[in-house]
């Protein structure tokens, strides 16, 4: 559970200042976003993600690389399911790539 | 060289190797600790002992939170959730670890509510969608999960949702470094810093390390090369008898940490007076619990908590391990009673657990060249 997931923020969500939408390899998300309040990130920007809360902004290149070392310690899909399990989509908007009915 | 062709950069690692081979002092036996359990894990997958000089040993520091965790703890919240009809929610990570009354999983095979929840913002979503249920949180981690539990009572006491609470077991890492350094049978040299536990709060904790105890701390990465490239920091310091805090992972670790992740913290959590761990025993301000303006969503506020106390197995020598005094392989239960397949201490349930590790890699390794010899 100490290693993080990369994602880049795709929507921010209106009314719920501390809910963004990452996309995790494909998969779209809810995240919290309320540990980056000092350096709010913006569409586009990639961040590292922690039990469901982005605890850092970092590089694009970053990101490709956490995404390869979670391949080469064999835990991408432990991250997918993870990204997967995360339930915020159903407390605001709903995810463009996953629609749930309110 | 096992795994270096899937490495990302092959000619850097082999380098960083070369210099690792440069700087060390062929006279001279390295005990080096890396603190945290991602680290662990990194460094058995990838075989990193193999390209290191003999002379380096990788001691594996108490950087698991599951492996830290009494098992007194797990029967608390487990006879909370059973007795009160309570939904227990708790990390995947949790569902394996035995408690004497069985796991999470085998309560929840005998009717108790037992939920895997991949974040507390998920157990508090439970409890937003079971009005008439109570929904306890089972928080575990260092400084790098706490902030996120912190943020989850924050929403629960501002949407006014009192179905929900956390049973709180957040540590705190640097206190535990003390107690290792502390330990009579412990010699070290230096320490490979965790990573992520340091973008929330920095390399400044690190400093008494290097000032008072005299020994190199480099905050690293996870990847290979930066495992390396940490290593080599650290011989640097040693090879010029210096003692200092450094950040190898500075694209993701600022010096100062996480200013909101720490503030968050503050304003729910506070120090308790002593905590005990797993293979550690009590370590004074080790723990966080719950500030009292937040009682009615402590659980351990709200319920009566049996404060259940477990002796270890007496066969189990996981404190040994724990503290990095005994290899995995030197429990004597190592791989015949305890397996991943069948825990019996917690270092062999989570992946970042260094028997877990070491069973993964080196044992089934061990294992094959051996069955292959005796076929040829």
């Amino acid at each position: 559970m100490c290693l993080a997931i990369p994602g880049r923020i795709v929507g921010l969500v209106p009314g719920e200042t501390h809910l963004g939408t990452v996309e995790v390899a494909g998969v779209r998300r809810k995240v919290d976003l309320g540990l980056l309040l000092e350096e709010m990130p913006v569409v586009g920007d990639w961040v590292l993600i922690h039990v469901g809360f982005a605890m850092t902004k970092i590089s694009e290149q970053d990101a490709l690389e956490q995404m390869h070392l979670l391949q080469m310690l064999g835990e991408t899909e432990q991250a997918m399911q993870e990204v997967r399990g995360y339930g915020f989509e159903e407390t605001g908007e709903q995810s463009s790539g996953n629609p749930q009915p309110n | 060289m096992r795994y270096v062709d899937e490495f990302r950069d092959p000619e850097l690692i082999i380098k960083a190797s070369e210099e690792i081979y440069r700087l060390a002092d062929p006279d001279r036996h390295y005990r080096i600790m890396e603190v945290c359990g991602g680290h662990t894990h990194a460094i058995y997958r990838f075989g990193l002992k193999d390209i290191l000089p003999s002379n380096i040993e990788l001691i594996h520091g108490p950087g698991c939170p599951v492996c830290v965790l009494p098992m007194g703890r797990i029967d608390d919240g487990l006879t909370v959730a059973t007795n009160f009809d309570v939904i227990f929610a708790a990390f995947g990570d949790m569902m394996r670890v035995p408690g004497t009354q069985g796991s999470p999983f085998e309560h929840k095979a005998r009717g108790t509510d037992v939920r895997i929840v991949y974040s507390p913002a998920d157990a508090l979503q439970i409890a937003r969608k079971n009005p008439e249920k109570h929904v306890m949180f089972f928080a575990i981690g260092f400084e790098t999960t706490a902030p996120s539990t912190a943020l989850t009572l924050m929403r629960a006491k501002s949407e006014g949702i009192t179905n929900f609470s956390v049973f709180c077991n957040h540590v705190t890492i640097v206190p535990a470094i003390r107690a290792i350094l502390d330990s009579p049978d412990m010699r070290l040299d230096a320490f490979i810093g965790p990573g992520h536990v340091s973008t929330v709060i920095g390399c400044r904790p690190y400093e008494w390390i290097a000032r008072s105890e005299g020994k190199p701390v480099v905050t690293s990465g996870f990847e290979p090369l930066d495992l390396l490239q940490s290593l080599v920091m650290l011989l640097r310091q040693l090879r010029a008898g210096e003692a200092r805090v450094e950040n190898q992972y500075k694209r993701v670790v600022p010096w100062e940490g996480n200013r909101a992740a720490l503030k968050a913290m503050a304003e729910i959590f506070q120090l308790r007076p002593y905590f005990e761990w797993r293979g550690l025993g009590f370590i004074s301000q080790s723990a966080l619990r719950i500030r009292d303006e937040y009682a009615e969503w402590d659980a351990e506020q709200r319920f009566p908590i049996p404060g259940t106390r477990v002796t270890d197995p007496k066969a189990a020598q996981c404190g040994e391990v724990l503290k990095g005094v005994l290899k995995p392989a030197q429990c004597k239960l190592f791989g015949k009673e305890c397996t991943p397949e069948h825990p019996i201490g917690a270092l062999m349930v989570s992946t970042e657990g260094s028997c877990a590790a070491y069973y993964n890699y080196e044992h089934r390794k061990a294992a094959m060249v051996t069955s292959i010899s005796s076929v040829a």
